[in-house]
């Protein structure tokens, strides 16, 4: 009987599960669908679910038209820039906040994670007056130096909360051997947080490629990623669907098997480690 | 010695990531404020001049400034809302035996990672679009009439979208929080014969109190902001139904070119967002063990 029970709880919640999932997963399948549809059945009203002529022509034109592997390679270099540009800054700090703590570790951290409280338009003026007058509108290093810094109190963050589940013992028994603090980094400390160091640079990876703000207001043409590329494609005229979809998929293929990779740090990371 | 020579060690590995931050906030922010104090266009460059608390007073007796922050309270209020009523029956449904759970959690975690220009447009051409839309043809099958939603419910329809993107946020860190619960008090409740109901309001909503605040509190902070899905659907109209503080600001600055005012009301943005942040840093803080 209480199997039976669990047996009909079981399929029920499964089913609730798998439809509300399918629901909200649907806008994406939705648009991955169209990417292969011709201009007009992509417009075509009842929509085809799965029986259209599936065609592939709208990644070639895409490609085609509007160069989208030079944007494509422009959020590479600027979502992989300020990523490791913003490790190798972090993991010192985070490194000597996590195993030399002082009085003020506690309140470096949370002033740090104020700066991240900033709302970007703040600040957008001088930004943008700035760069103008040093060259550096539409430009990539522009993009990579703020994104850069934007992100590093986040990465200073998590590396700092995975530095501090390594164990202490290990350090001081490396000493006891002798071992010289650059040795402990190298053979004993570095080891040990790879796994936070992966999912850091993930998660950071994902913020950097999926930034709206910055990358909108400051590149036009040469530098524009991917965000602002596919926002060219808001214009009244660009009624274009199935192109539009098309470019959509290149742009959040890479970034969802990412994502889903490094959902569960995620949580971790976006919540400061409020939330574990 | 050794000691103190460690402590210089870290101190100076500290310094790089402290200084650049510490320019970060105070350059810009440093700027924003003497901005704000000039009558200063870059449509008439050169004639700069001191004005005081001119652009201030200005920017905030705007009636486009009481419009934006009525758009940003409401779409922010209406998001936290939807996230969070949808984000807890989504992460208990979850969170209960589901066979193939990881692929459901995948689909469910899928809209966090598509870039907001993305969501955007997409929403807006292939569901959204009062004739050929998905919704749309929804509508006709059941003999409604299709909603134009950008000209009839523009703001709705930014709401629908922000929260489509942040449903998953809210409901991934809910459903970790709930994995966290001990089963055993659950149980335990169980065998006392507390119902359903009662071990929800008595055992996981107080488990869910602070997961709830810190999504709250980080939502918040990200949602002031919301710029990308506004820029590319409505640009801010029509009129100014759709225009949030983040975007007001981005208009007078980059359309307008009025820097004075762009700066005030940026620093009204920057005093708003602290008000939230004075509560998450807390929050963090205290639970933080450095």
């Amino acid at each position: 009987m209480a199997r039976m029970a669990t047996t009909r709880r079981v399929a029920i919640s499964t089913a609730a599960a798998w439809l509300f999932g399918f629901l909200i997963f649907f806008p994406i399948l939705w648009m991955v669908l169209a990417s292969f549809k011709t201009e007009l059945e992509a417009f075509a009203i009842p929509p085809s679910f799965l029986f259209f002529h599936w065609t592939t022509e709208n990644y070639a034109t895409v490609q085609e038209r509007s160069d989208y592997f030079h944007h494509a390679m422009n959020s590479v270099i600027i979502a992989g820039g300020s990523t490791l540009i913003a490790l190798l800054i972090a993991i010192p700090a985070a490194w000597s906040m996590a195993f030399s703590p002082t009085k003020r570790t506690k309140d470096i951290l949370l002033w740090m994670l104020s700066t991240k409280m900033m709302p970007p338009v703040g600040v957008l003026v001088p930004i943008y007056l700035i760069y103008k007058s040093f060259g550096l509108l539409d430009s990539r290093i522009g993009l990579v130096f703020i994104l850069c810094l934007g992100n590093l109190p986040i990465v200073i963050w998590m590396l700092f909360t995975y530095f501090k589940e390594i164990p202490r013992d290990i350090l001081e028994a490396a000493r006891m051997d002798g071992a010289t603090i650059g040795r402990e980094l190298v053979y004993v400390l570095t080891p040990m947080a790879i796994p936070g160091l992966a999912s850091t640079l993930l998660l950071n990876l994902i913020l950097a490629w999926n930034e709206a703000f910055w990358t909108l207001n400051l590149s036009t043409s040469n530098a524009a990623p991917l965000t602002t590329f596919i926002a060219s494609y808001s214009s009244p005229e660009g009624l274009f669907w199935a192109k539009l979809s098309a470019a959509s998929t290149l742009a959040i293929a890479p970034i969802l098997v990412l994502g889903w990779f490094s959902q569960k740090q995620l949580v971790r990371g976006l919540t400061f480690g409020a939330v574990k | 010695m050794a000691t103190r020579q460690t402590q210089f060690l870290a101190r100076s590995l500290l310094t790089p990531a402290v200084g650049l931050l510490f320019i970060w906030m105070i350059v810009p922010l440093a700027l924003t404020i003497y901005f704000a104090t000039l009558h200063y266009s870059l449509l008439d460059p050169g004639s700069e001049s001191f004005v005081g608390l001119e652009n201030f007073r200005y920017f905030l007796t705007d009636p486009a400034f009481l419009a934006s922050l009525q758009n940003t309270l409401v779409l922010v209020g209406s998001v936290l809302a939807l996230t969070i009523l949808l984000g807890i029956p989504l992460a208990l449904l979850m969170d209960q035996p589901v066979i193939g759970r990881n692929f459901v959690r995948l689909m469910v975690i899928a809209p966090f990672f598509v870039m907001p220009t993305v969501s955007a447009l997409v929403w807006k051409n292939l569901l959204m679009h009062p004739v050929s839309g998905l919704f749309a043809w929804l509508a006709s099958l059941f003999g409604l009439t299709p909603i134009d939603w950008f000209n009839d419910m523009p703001l709705f329809a930014v709401i629908l979208i922000v929260t489509w993107q942040w449903l998953p946020f809210a409901t991934l860190i809910l459903l970790t929080a709930l994995q966290s619960l001990d089963e055993e008090q659950k149980e335990a409740a169980e065998m006392d014969g507390a119902s359903a109901v009662s071990t929800f309001i008595y055992i996981t909503l107080p488990h869910l109190a602070r997961p709830i605040t810190v999504v709250i509190l980080i939502e918040t902070i990200f949602l002031l902001t919301v710029f990308a899905e506004i820029f590319v659907t409505t640009g801010g109209g029509p009129g100014l139904q759709t225009t949030n503080i983040a975007f007001l600001i981005y208009s007078q600055a980059l359309i307008q070119f009025d820097v004075g005012s762009a700066s005030a009301g940026g620093l009204v943005a920057v005093a708003i967002a602290n008000i939230v942040a004075f509560f998450l840093v807390r929050i963090v803080g205290r639970n933080l063990e450095a």
